[in-house]
């Protein structure tokens, strides 16, 4: 009996939930249009490296969009259109090595200056890690958050001067240095 | 690269243990995240990484929760944590952690701290309201890392409800030396205005002292909250087009600093940003335009570089010249650079090329001739995307002659297309171009063949719902419906003795239902025939309960020949003991209706349609029910989004109203509700019928921009109409430019055109022709009402209105309820005698409406407003005040005396307002106080008139309600009132919360003479909404966006006035007339009326005249406005 209640709540919240992201879209649709929905970053593996989330979706939901567009860009050739319509938004993908960075964005949206949005971050990725790669965001990923962040804020382009973007985080990461000199030997010690 | 990965994996230990060797920063991690890492690497399963994970999990778990784990620890724990989630392995556990190292640790702590809180929680999550103090805190910190850091975690979330908490230390920081900060303060408070826009009302000339910063990155910030201001309100933003185009100027001209460069552009976000507030503000503003037209031009030509920044820089700027007011030289430059665009071998720009030719097509179709043969290209290209962007542009062109051409590649599209959301949008739109351009019958039907089977059960309810309604609603020509429907029925016949197991439901059930209804016009086709088909689909393992149900109704409908009541007979037996109670009901009334031929031919008489019956939608023969209900204290009825709404934000503490509500379309059940008896609907419960049709599809937005959009490459299109309409006779118009009429001849006598690709062989160049053919002789009026799918369905062919065209909807349809076709039929026939009854004495509660409010009015002492005949009063106040018209001859006589006596004493400053009839409110052996109430501009007066016929008095007075605010326009409560005069008092009324009346009660206490004991009496005045609205002068751009801004909505559908020419006019005229309502524009079967309550408080209403009611739909930013105002609409139309 216990079971056949969780199999009905279980569709029932599907169903729902599947409305209310529609109907969350179609409200941001026309609150406000140009703002990105999110932000993913996978390899070609499949494998989930980085994601951000400007929308408030549970984290059901969240799998389930992340699991379908990464096969679905995935399954793309190489030569093929950067955008893609994918239920009512567009998505903007661009693989760069090997990994795939996707931004989704609303139809009304500019798609080219989307993709300009992920060669930006690259750069700024680039600038910091020196001549970033996979492993650089593997093993660094909350750097690469924190970036991000300083590049995009709430689905919106904050700073585009990627001198200025550089200069936040590097402020911040100088005061991690200067605290953590004196301190990191001992605990390694500790640790290790 | 994956190699690069494995290779560097395994020499991880060891570049590990150099973590604190120089060059280390990059690759930081502490050795346990790298451990992680590697672990999960070497695994080969699934299976076996759950497994590492939990393992993992639990001794975080384990470490978080320690009492000796320091926040260094914690930090490198919380990344782990972190790490966890994005494989997809929950680890709630340590979200108050990360709020915990958040709160407590040194700044590099707090940064991983605030980074997980803003990866691990969304805005709703009830842990977040811990963070708050932490962020207080962080952004008084004198260390601006610190304060940063809070910056950005409140732009990416923050407790809507304590926003008042840390709103003022965010504006402070608008003023912060540093820009980083004033750049983050700005972005804080645009996300404070998305999820709370009210609350940051008061800070809007900050916002534009921001737009004036020195730094160009807080004037960029600040362009975002303007983007979004002025997508709501345009106007109010006007004067600042001059700055944003000086700014874009500056920006073009290269005056930013060289950092703001991308690749040697100059700070082309921020160009693209301002290009989209432009367009916004030029948008059907001439004036406007022209102050922007020079930089538009300077943009176009500046961005010549070929790089894809400049090209979605130009995108912007084509998209904003077809916005503005047209100005033909920039036209013809952003058609050249769509032009660039569609041609180019860059399959990125190409799709943006089409995009942009879908956008403006609808403004010049003619853009689309020169590109047919890229189109055509584009159409059988091999990537997805493209074939469906070429599609849309197709089916924005898509006309009489081209459609059958269209259709067909839409339908091929769709037979291939794998993508739900695709299928379902492609189908309605294959379904709506068939509606509304079908040559002919036959066509028409196996288009609606392929559309049901592709669609499946996935499309929207609205297409079989629709095509039900155009089979049984007919056209202009009887002999015409006859044909369609007999093709049906034959294509129908056949389809079933194929394989109709591989039939979606919602097909069969529209075959059922045809069948059902006309499968008697084919007349060498025998009833039993037809069961036997239908008992194969009850056979079938693969049909649905519900479409069981309509087999069964369909079968009640065809039993009237011999052969076939015996195999229905058979039917009825078998499925009279099934489970499902529907099932067995259909199957109960087949039986009863197969055995009485009698009975069956008085339901259903064959070969016939039941005239349908009158269906008071409105269900106005409740209204006395229900005004006595409300009367007596109960609460007006709210739909149930409202209910929603309101449920919700009792839960949290919601500090402002809500955005947008989505309306909930209850097509499906409403029908069911409606002819239920019980249900009590002030005004508002029947959000689903008419009004539902005239605005679903065009999401929520009024269609104001497709009425407004009337602009062309040479000026408004609305005076080229003459000419095209000569060019539809296929001759070529003198007007024309050469190069558009070659463009023109050329396709339509096949021979290449100019653009054209001299290989492209002769197949491409008919579907060219074909394709576009009858379009450079469009008028774009047409087009324009493309962009209205919603009226599709009524337009097919001109129609007369139908009195009975509501009840007609309804009888078509049965679709959408499991089968309400059977409901109707039990409730008008079968039940007839119990709904008699019912109906009856609802009719006769409504016919008395007056007996009722005065039963209910008549307690001791107590008056209600009772007006005389309008005629005879000095100022009719409002339609309101007749409703509850009509007392007894000698009681008005006695009024119109006390009217004339009393009116004299008003206070002067009122006399220049109309006042209401001045009434007893109760009287003592000296005393007779009487009352009326005045209509101001900004207010309502309510003046007591204290009679006294003896000596002296001391009284005090006190007025009081629930729902109005009640203040004393007066020094004192205690007034000394000399003997045989007249005292007047007054108190300034205004609205706590709407309801269809007021009522106030009032208490007198007096001695007379003053200083003896004292006596009270008690008195009630009731006063209708209606005083308290005037009229709201707004203008149609202004209408549009605060529509939008408003939540709390209601919809119905009234009676229109009845007038020859003009129903829609007269009818609101006369709302205009009886309730001061204020006409905004009427626009063909479309009105816009607005009015406030009183200064502040708005309501918008949108009519739309729909199967000869008026489908009204009314928004307002105050709760229960629209149901009260909707109340009395109602009753004023109903007045004759």
């Amino acid at each position: 009996m216990d079971g056949w209640m969780d199999g009905w709540m279980d569709g029932w919240m599907d169903g729902w939930m599947g409305g209310w992201v529609d109907g969350l879209l179609l409200t941001i649709g026309i609150t406000s249009s140009f703002q990105m929905q999110f932000m993913l970053l996978f390899s070609r593996q499949g494998k989930l490296r980085l994601q951000k989330w400007y929308v408030p979706l549970s984290d059901k939901e969240k799998k389930k969009i992340t699991r379908e567009l990464v096969q679905t860009v995935l399954a793309r050739k190489p030569k093929m259109c950067s955008f893609l319509e994918w239920r009512d938004l567009k998505i903007v993908y661009k693989r760069y090595a090997s990994l795939y960075f996707c931004c989704a964005i609303e139809d009304q949206d500019n798609e080219l200056i989307t993709l300009e949005i992920i060669h930006r971050y690259v750069e700024l990725l680039d600038k910091y890690f020196g001549s970033v790669c996979e492993l650089d965001i593997i093993f660094n990923f909350e750097k690469a958050y924190f970036i991000l962040d300083e590049f995009l804020l709430g689905g919106e382009a904050q700073e585009t001067s990627k001198k200025n973007v550089l200069k936040a985080i590097e402020q911040a990461d100088l005061l991690q240095e200067e605290a953590e000199t004196p301190r990191s030997v001992l605990e390694e010690i500790g640790l290790t | 690269m994956s190699d690069v990965v494995e290779k560097t994996l395994t020499a991880l230990p060891s570049l590990l243990s150099l973590d604190s060797q120089p060059g280390s920063a990059k690759l930081s991690s502490t050795a346990k995240l790298g451990n992680l890492i590697r672990g999960i690497t070497e695994l080969t399963s699934k299976h076996e990484e759950e497994k590492l994970i939990q393992h993992e999990l639990a001794s975080i778990k384990e470490q978080v929760s320690s009492p000796n784990t320091t926040m260094r620890q914690m930090r490198e724990l919380m990344v782990r944590a972190v790490y966890c989630e994005m494989l997809g392995y929950e680890a709630s556990f340590s979200y108050i952690h990360a709020i915990k190292l958040a709160q407590q640790g040194n700044v590099l702590e707090k940064r991983v701290g605030y980074l997980a809180v803003s990866l691990f929680l969304n805005e709703s999550h009830e842990l977040l309201l811990l963070l708050v103090n932490t962020v207080l805190k962080d952004l008084q910190s004198t260390n601006l890392i610190e304060v940063c850091m809070a910056l950005t975690v409140v732009c990416q979330i923050f407790p809507k409800d304590m926003i008042p908490v840390i709103l003022p230390i965010v504006e402070e920081k608008l003023n912060h030396p540093k820009e980083i900060i004033r750049r983050k303060a700005v972005l804080a408070l645009h996300k404070f205005y998305l999820i709370a826009p009210n609350q940051v009302q008061h800070i809007h000339n900050k916002f534009r002292k921001a737009l004036c910063d020195k730094d160009p990155g807080v004037m960029t910030a600040s362009l975002h909250i303007y983007l979004q201001l002025i997508q709501e309100n345009a106007e109010a933003y006007k004067d600042l087009t001059a700055s944003f185009v000086t700014i874009l100027k500056q920006v073009v001209g290269g005056k930013l600093p060289m950092d703001f460069n991308y690749h040697s552009v100059p700070a082309p976000w921020l160009q693209i940003q301002l290009l989209r507030i432009l367009s916004l503000l030029g948008k059907n503003d001439q004036r406007t335009s022209e102050v922007m037209y020079e930089v538009l031009d300077e943009s176009l030509r500046r961005a010549e570089m070929n790089h894809n920044i400049t090209y979605a820089i130009l995108y912007e700027c084509v998209k904003c010249v077809y916005t503005i007011h047209p100005k033909s030289e920039l036209l013809e430059k952003a058609a050249k650079c769509i032009g660039n665009f569609v041609l180019s071998p860059k399959i990125n720009l190409k799709y943006l090329g089409l995009k942009a030719l879908t956008y403006v097509v609808q403004q010049d179709p003619k853009l689309a001739l020169q590109h047919q043969m890229t189109i055509i290209e584009c159409l059988d290209h091999s990537d997805v995307i493209i074939k469906r962007e070429t599609l849309e542009l197709l089916f924005r062109i898509t006309n009489a002659q081209n459609v059958t051409v269209i259709v067909e590649k839409m339908l091929d599209f769709l037979r291939l297309s794998k993508d739900d959301h695709m299928t379902i949008d492609i189908v309605g739109k294959v379904a709506e171009l068939a509606e509304k351009y079908a040559p002919d019958n036959e066509w028409f039907i196996q288009t609606m063949n392929a559309v049901f089977s592709l669609g499946g059960d996935m499309m929207q309810p609205e297409i079989p719902n629709g095509f039900l309604k155009l089979l049984s609603e007919g056209f202009d020509s009887e002999e015409e419906d006859r044909k369609l429907r007999l093709f049906a029925v034959s294509s129908y016949i056949s389809l079933l003795q194929g394989e109709p197991s591989k039939l979606p439901q919602r097909f069969l059930q529209v075959i059922c239902w045809v069948l059902g209804e006309y499968s008697f016009l084919k007349e060498d086709l025998e009833p039993s025939v037809v069961l036997g088909l239908l008992t194969k689909l009850l056979d079938m393992k693969s049909s649905s309960s519900e479409t069981k149900s309509w087999v069964l109704v369909a079968m009640t409908k065809l039993c009237w020949s011999e052969a076939a009541v015996s195999e229905a007979q058979q039917v009825a037996e078998t499925y009279s003991s099934s489970f499902d109670t529907t099932l067995r009901q259909r199957a109960q009334e087949l039986q009863h209706l197969s055995r009485d031929s009698q009975l069956h031919s008085r339901v259903l008489p064959p070969g016939g349609r039941l005239e349908p019956d009158e269906v008071d939608s409105s269900l106005s023969f409740l209204d006395g029910f229900v005004s006595e209900a409300l009367s007596a204290g109960a609460a007006p009825y709210k739909p149930l989004h409202q209910r929603q709404e309101e449920l919700s934000r009792s839960k949290v503490l919601s500090l402002e109203p809500y955005g947008l509500s989505l309306p909930i379309s209850t097509s499906s059940c409403s029908i069911t509700d409606r002819q239920s008896p019980t249900l009590l609907s002030t005004s508002s419960g029947l959000s689903g019928d008419g009004t539902d049709f005239s605005h679903r599809g065009s999401s929520t937005t009024l269609r104001l921009d497709g009425v407004k959009r009337v602009w062309g490459r040479e000026g408004y299109l609305a005076q080229k109409k003459p000419v095209e309409e000569v060019a539809q006779v296929e001759v070529p118009s003198p007007l024309r430019s050469p190069s558009q009429q070659g463009d023109a001849n050329s396709c339509r006598s096949k021979t290449p055109t100019p653009t054209a690709n001299p290989e492209c062989d002769q197949e491409k160049q008919q579907l060219a022709s074909s394709l576009f053919g009858g379009l450079s002789s469009q008028s774009s009026v047409c087009l324009m009402e493309k962009s209205e799918p919603d009226i599709q369905r009524f337009r097919r062919k001109a129609k007369g209105q139908r009195s009975s065209s509501t009840t007609n909807e309804q009888r078509a349809n049965p679709t959408v309820s499991s089968a309400s076709a059977v409901d109707n039929l039990l409730c008008n026939n079968l039940l007839e005698a119990d709904t008699e009854p019912i109906n009856s004495s609802a009719k006769q509660t409504f016919q008395h409406p007056h007996s009722l409010s005065v039963a209910n009015g008549a307690c001791d002492a107590e008056a209600i407003l009772t007006d005389g005949d309008p005629k005879e009063r000095n100022q009719p106040l409002s339609s309101e005040d007749f409703v509850e018209a009509d007392d007894s001859p000698p009681r008005e006589d006695q009024e119109r005396s006390k009217d004339s006596c009393l009116t004299p004493h008003l206070p002067a400053e009122l006399s220049g307002f109309s006042h209401s009839e001045i009434i007893p409110l109760c009287s003592s052996q000296s005393l007779d106080l009487s009352a009326c109430h005045v209509q101001t501009d900004n207010s309502v007066v309510l003046v007591v008139f204290i009679t006294n016929t003896s000596e002296d008095a001391n009284l005090q007075i006190q007025v009081l309600s629930e729902e109005l605010e009640v203040f004393c326009v007066c020094e004192s409560p205690v007034e000394e009132v000399r003997g045989r005069s007249v005292s007047v008092r007054q108190y300034s009324l205004t609205v706590k919360m709407p309801l269809v009346h007021f009522e106030l009660v009032g208490m007198l206490s007096y001695s007379i003479p003053a200083g003896m004991p004292q006596a009270m009496m008690q008195f009630s005045y009731k006063l209708p909404l209606t005083s308290f609205i005037r009229p709201l002068t707004v203008s149609t751009e202004e209408y549009g966006s605060m529509w939008l801004a408003f939540s709390h909505d209601t919809k119905q559908n009234l009676t229109l006035i009845k007038e020859e020419r003009e129903p829609l006019t007269a009818t609101l005229n006369a709302l205009n007339k009886k309730l001061s309502l204020h006409v905004v524009e009427i626009i063909g079967v479309e009105g816009l009326v607005a009015c406030s309550l009183l200064q502040d408080q708005p309501c918008l209403m949108h009519c739309r005249v729909h199967a000869g009611r008026l489908a009204v739909w009314l928004r307002s930013p105050v709760p229960d406005l629209p149901d009260c105002l909707l109340y009395h609409c109602q009753r004023a139309l109903q007045e004759p």
